[in-house]
């Protein structure tokens, strides 16, 4: 499927043309020589239906190449797809065949991969898993069926050409009437920009894990800690903390320019200045489709004095569910609907450790702008956070008591923790090698198959008591007065656009995978093993998985797994959403099933683009 | 001419086998799927450099003035590394190196925050050259502390033992004040090298540095050493101080 020529149709974009795409709001990119002549066939980029220039139809000329931007700094090397920041919004129809043609003009090799959409194992776009990746110079195509719809995205899957743009949405339009309508539709693309060298950035990680948190607690801390909770307590929490050799304040790796870290934080490729303006007639229904197409950054979105009614999460629809606040994780996305009436909004997304802010507005017309807000206050993690008995966060007393090495579960009573959260007491769970719905939809979940994790240069940290927290909004967010939407709340729409069957099925099988990782040595992985030390993960063809993922780390990780459409389980039985991208807070123990329908090999790796790097990374094999 | 210290590296080699022993144990050889002409998905453990020099320094005070370097790096993966550290004192005055030895050791990460390292020491000043092998302990100890703990055999069968460590406290982001100490304790009574059985001397240190960036951090602090026990006396016999406190400004750097 690789050609050696490189794109050879001129047509389409000419220079006017392109600088026409940065009128309509897209990028900030300068055209190196090279990209002035790439070729954008089928429909030429131009601001399309959902406000940033767009691609359509069923053939679709890529380039990635070198491109220079001044976002924060002038002339900062990036690696662009055919010239825009972000890549152009490609526009497929459910049920079509699609050709899409990617060139590589980089002087490396690259790749390109489609964030969540069911595509044969080869057509998947990871080096090294699906293919060999697209040499300089050369054009791979790529041809596949499209078999759902909503809000994706797609980017490239080699070293770290996203952090530096290679990176665009995606809108797949069903077949079927979508049950949401909207009078207004526009990408919201969420970003982290560094004008450093991500080689660099992860130089830094891997030599000082805290070397972009400047958010840590320092002496002052302690004084205030001190006089509100008392000495004794705050004494106590430094040790905890102390003995653990962790940071509390240690949030994100990778931290906002506006604190002293690195990145600033972008909304369709636009800086907080340049405020991205989505336009609206007062009264009408505006659809807006959030992707966070970060590297490391999750983001906190709301759009002060209006309520978001989230109806998409991860392109599939959900039951509308109306909220004031959300949490993207990487990779996510939400589409949600917004009605406003004043003459402008601020869609405001602070990054979760509050190191800075993307923003853009909503404005009856160009040029207004409503109030951004100040951020919410740094949170410090808990000893909940670490999986840590919440009987023992004054005194740490079960840290003493830690194995060296720990089987899990250890806990036969914590199978069942939809249970305990509802305050019912719950029977251990049988052997049965199947889990057995209960009548409200609720799962006994069997003993999953032993892992054996030991405390070791890969692994700083185990959860003793990992607790499931879906009807947590997420660390930060808890009890900040605001409606804010989470994970439990999310319910699969019946009718509509369908992105897969609806299966009741039990579980055939189960596989534990606990996510691991040592901050000071910036080693990361699953079940205690980087990339290269590992083995694939084996999902028996045809058979129904049950995935329990343990998070023993003290950070969010949104676990992405390529091929199939993962359903979270929230118990809401055959109306569990259907994600690609799931997120596990610090300490979190949550299930997920897998239908394993597609034969192959697929990556299955934390989409924080470090982590991956540093080992939390593995492979998936259908067989 | 020095024996080649047979005695230290045996040692040395005899514990680092032991630990990749204990290391090897429950990690079977694992593999994911590889196709020829296809590159590796991740490239996690990858081969990097690091160095810092944590004192590096003008020592002023009872009349006497002293730079005073304190340096480490390494190179390696996740696992294994080669160190270099270096430490010493040059008397401002006369030129001349009071103190000035570097080690050369082979580390490998044994738990969650600590390595073994193993290697060699080479001692230049004062008085002739000494070498010793080295086998000890780096890393992060419970509240943070950053801990070296090492045992020296040398060439003549002398022995020695170091503990080092450091603690970054954090008045602002930038604003870090630093305690540190070095105590050395030996077997025997070596003059020529100005040192005696027992606690020898110590060497600490309160630095306030403020990071300009992580790496470039210029500091001012008060440093305190102390020589004890027959070292003390061979330093009087020399007529130089026993105790001493200090002013130091300095720059901390690192890559």
């Amino acid at each position: 499927m690789t050609e050696s020529s490189p794109p050879t149709d001129p047509r389409g974009l000419s220079r006017r043309r392109f600088v026409q795409g940065l009128a309509a709001g897209a990028a900030v990119a300068t055209l190196s020589p090279q990209l002035g002549r790439a070729a954008l066939n089928s429909a030429a980029a131009r601001a399309g239906r959902y406000g940033l220039p767009e691609l359509s139809g069923t053939r679709f000329d890529l380039v990635i190449g070198p491109a220079r931007v001044d976002i924060t700094a002038a002339g900062t090397p990036a690696t662009l797809i055919n010239g825009l920041l972000p890549g152009p919004l490609l526009r497929w129809r459910e049920g079509d065949m699609l050709t899409l043609r990617v060139t590589n003009r980089l002087s490396t090799s690259a790749s390109m991969h489609w964030h969540g959409i069911i595509v044969p194992t080869g057509m998947d776009g990871v080096p090294g898993i699906s293919y060999a990746g697209i040499a300089p110079g050369q054009t791979f195509v790529y041809r596949f069926p499209v078999r759902q719809s909503g809000t994706f995205w797609y980017h490239s899957h080699t070293r770290f050409q996203l952090q530096t743009g290679a990176a665009g949405p995606l809108v797949i339009e069903p077949r079927e009437p979508d049950p949401v309508n909207a009078d207004r539709d526009y990408v919201v693309m969420l970003s982290d920009w560094s004008d450093e060298d991500p080689e660099q950035i992860f130089y830094h990680l891997k030599t000082a894990g805290d070397y972009y948190n400047y958010h840590r607690r320092t002496i002052a801390d302690f004084f205030h800690d001190a006089s509100t909770r008392g000495l004794g307590a705050t004494l106590a929490d430094r040790s905890a903390w102390g003995r653990m050799r962790m940071d509390p304040r240690d949030l994100r790796d990778v931290s906002g320019a506006q604190t002293g870290g690195t990145y600033t934080f972008l909304v369709n490729g636009q800086p907080p200045a340049a405020n991205w303006t989505a336009l609206f007639k007062p009264g009408e229904r505006v659809r807006l489709r959030f992707i966070n197409g970060s590297s490391m950054s999750y983001f906190d979105v709301r759009i002060p004095g209006l309520v978001m009614t989230v109806v998409a999460a991860d392109g599939s629809n959900v039951e509308p569910v109306s909220v004031e606040e959300l949490r993207i994780g990487v990779a996510e996305t939400y589409d949600v609907i917004v009605v406003p009436r004043a003459d402008a909004y601020t869609i405001f997304a602070q990054a979760m450790d509050r190191s800075g802010y993307a923003r853009a507005s909503l404005a009856v017309r160009p040029g207004l702008a409503a109030p951004i807000p100040s951020m919410d206050p740094i949170y410090s993690r808990t000893m909940v956070d670490m999986g840590m008995s919440m009987h023992g966060m004054a005194s740490m007393a079960g840290m003493a008591g830690m194995p060296k090495e720990a089987g899990m579960p250890q806990m036969p009573g914590m199978a069942g923790m939809a249970g305990m959260r509802q305050g019912m007491s719950r029977p251990a769970p049988a052997m049965s090698p199947r889990a057995r719905p209960n009548a409200s939809g609720q799962i006994a979940y069997p003993q999953p198959q032993q892992v054996h994790l030991r405390l070791g240069p890969a692994v700083a940290h185990i959860a003793q008591h990992p607790t499931e927290r879906l009807d947590r909004p997420g660390d930060g967010l808890n009890g900040n007065g605001r409606r804010v939407l989470t994970y439990d709340a999310l319910v699969r729409r019946a009718d509509g656009p369908q992105n897969g069957g609806f299966v009741t099925r039990d579980p055939d099988a189960e596989v534990l995978l606990h996510l691991t990782g040592n901050m000071e040595r910036y080693i990361l992985g699953f079940n205690g093993q980087t990339y290269d030390q590992s083995e694939p993960v084996r999902f028996p063809y045809g058979q129904r998985i049950m995935v329990t993922l343990i998070n023993d780390t003290m950070m969010e990780h949104p676990i992405h797994l390529h091929g199939l459409f993962t359903e979270l389980d929230n118990h809401r039985g055959r109306l569990r959403p259907l994600k690609h991208t799931i997120s596990v807070k610090p300490g979190e123990k949550l299930h997920y099933f897998v239908n394993a329908t597609e034969i192959g090999r697929w990556a299955y790796h934390c989409h924080l683009l470090y982590h991956m790097a540093a080992g939390m990374f593995t492979s998936a094999v259908i067989a | 001419m020095n024996r080649a210290p047979v005695l230290p590296a045996l040692l040395a080699g005899l514990s680092l086998a032991a630990a990749g022993g204990l290391l090897a144990i429950g990690a079977e050889a694992q593999q994911q799927p590889t196709q020829a002409g296809w590159p590796q998905p991740v490239h996690n453990d990858p081969l990097l450099g690091y160095a810092v020099v944590n004192q590096n320094e003008l020592r002023t005070g009872d009349g006497s003035s002293t730079y005073r370097w304190d340096a480490e790096g390494w190179y390696g993966d996740n696992l294994n590394s080669a160190w270099v550290k270096t430490e010493g004192n040059l008397d401002t005055g006369t030129s001349a190196l009071d103190e000035a030895e570097a080690q050369l050791l082979y580390s490998r990460a044994v738990s969650t925050f600590f390595d073994l390292q193993a290697g060699v020491r080479e001692d230049f000043a004062p008085g002739p050259a000494r070498s010793w092998g080295a086998v000890g302990i780096e890393g992060l100890a419970p509240l943070y502390w950053n801990i070296g703990a090492f045992a020296f055999v040398s060439d003549s069968e002398h022995l020695g033992a170091r503990l080092e460590g450091y603690y970054d406290l954090l008045l602002t982001q930038r604003l870090i004040l630093q305690p540190q100490f070095e105590l050395n304790v030996y077997s025997r009574n070596d003059p020529r090298r100005e040192i005696g059985a027992g606690f020898s001397d110590l060497d600490t240190g309160l630095r306030l540095r403020y990071e300009i960036r992580r790496e470039l951090a210029p500091y001012i602090g008060v440093t305190y050493e102390n020589r004890y026990g027959h070292t003390a006396a061979l330093t009087r016999g020399q007529g130089a101080p026993i105790e001493q406190v200090r002013l130091a400004l300095g720059i901390r750097a690192r890559l």
